[in-house]
């Protein structure tokens, strides 16, 4: 991993939200940053290419969207873990799935379109694999005012 | 809810805004509109929450940050509001919900979600979460990912 220069930081740092619904707006964000428009666009190139941005751009809510995301957890026998990964990865509606260290050892998230899908795929999963699948939908979402800090 | 329109947009940036100096104004060159339609809509799926932000989003892995850890909280309901509001104000905290307990096995109906450089990092920070939530805590734990099974990015028709 290469290390960042003062200008790469300040805008990864600097530029988390807020990017300003305006004609200019890498003009805009950049005076705030001390940097010019070319730079600013040649910068953010640079760290996308670099792989250190995923991204610039809108962040978009899923759920807003019209999705349904549910969390879900599994107490699978260790000898059964590959197995059962292999079954719950097999529905194209698992977005993620990580092994975590706990007796509910497998934690996995049921993305679709529909919000009923949801319970299908979850007593698919049950069905298939014969283990008890709990799900752990949000019922409240806090705030978060998470920024990567390099 | 969303239109046609608002589809259309979202299918047109999930890759990101053209680096042009002009950036909404090329969207709307593409998508047949006008830039003062693009900006309205942008800010409007901003306040209603169908975008988070915009900006920079960083590869947390190629940053560094790529210990994860879960950290999971029994917290008394009534507690719970506020205390969550609590914990996702903290600059760390990448996601903070409320979710059902599954007793006897799953105590926890508070998760927030911390990232850091080290699995050290991630236990110093929550221990923080622990000092700010103090006695309301009744238990805590943090489950480290030992594996990623499947990850594929989010995937949204246009």
């Amino acid at each position: 991993m290469r290390s960042l220069d003062p200008t790469e930081k300040a805008i990864i740092n600097g530029l988390q939200g807020g990017f300003p619904l305006t004609q200019r707006p890498y003009r805009d964000a950049g005076a705030k940053l001390g940097l010019s428009e070319g730079e600013m666009i040649e910068e953010i190139g640079h760290l996308i290419a670099g792989g250190q941005l995923s991204r610039f751009g809108p962040l978009w809510n899923a759920e807003a969207l019209g999705g349904a995301v549910c969390l879900a957890a599994i107490a699978v026998p260790r000898e059964r873990f590959d197995e059962v990964a292999e079954l719950v990865n097999a529905h194209p509606e698992i977005a993620h799935n990580y092994e975590r260290d706990h007796a509910l050892n497998m934690w996995f998230v049921v993305s679709t379109d529909a919000p009923e899908r949801i319970d299908q795929v979850i007593a698919e999963i049950e069905r298939e694999t014969g283990l008890r699948v709990r799900a752990m939908p949000k019922t409240r979402e806090f705030f978060v005012g998470f920024r990567v800090e390099v | 809810m969303l239109d046609a329109i608002d589809r259309k947009l979202i299918a047109a940036t999930q890759a990101g805004l053209p680096l042009v100096a002009e950036p909404y104004r090329a969207l709307a060159g593409r998508l047949g509109l006008d830039e003062a339609e693009i900006v309205s809509r942008l800010g409007r799926l901003l306040e209603d929450g169908a975008i988070r932000r915009i900006g920079a989003i960083p590869n947390h892995y190629a940053l560094g940050t790529t210990a994860n850890g879960m950290s999971v909280w029994d917290i008394a309901d009534e507690l719970v509001a506020d205390i969550g509001a609590r914990v996702g104000a903290l600059d760390f905290v990448t996601h903070c919900y409320e979710r059902p307990r599954h007793l006897p096995l799953w105590p926890y109906n508070l998760f927030a979600m911390v990232h850091g450089r080290s699995r050290d990092e991630v236990r110093a920070k929550v221990a923080e979460i622990a000092v700010l939530v103090g006695p309301a805590a009744r238990a805590h734990e943090v489950l480290f990912s030992t594996r990623i099974l499947k990850k594929t990015g989010l995937r949204i028709a246009a």
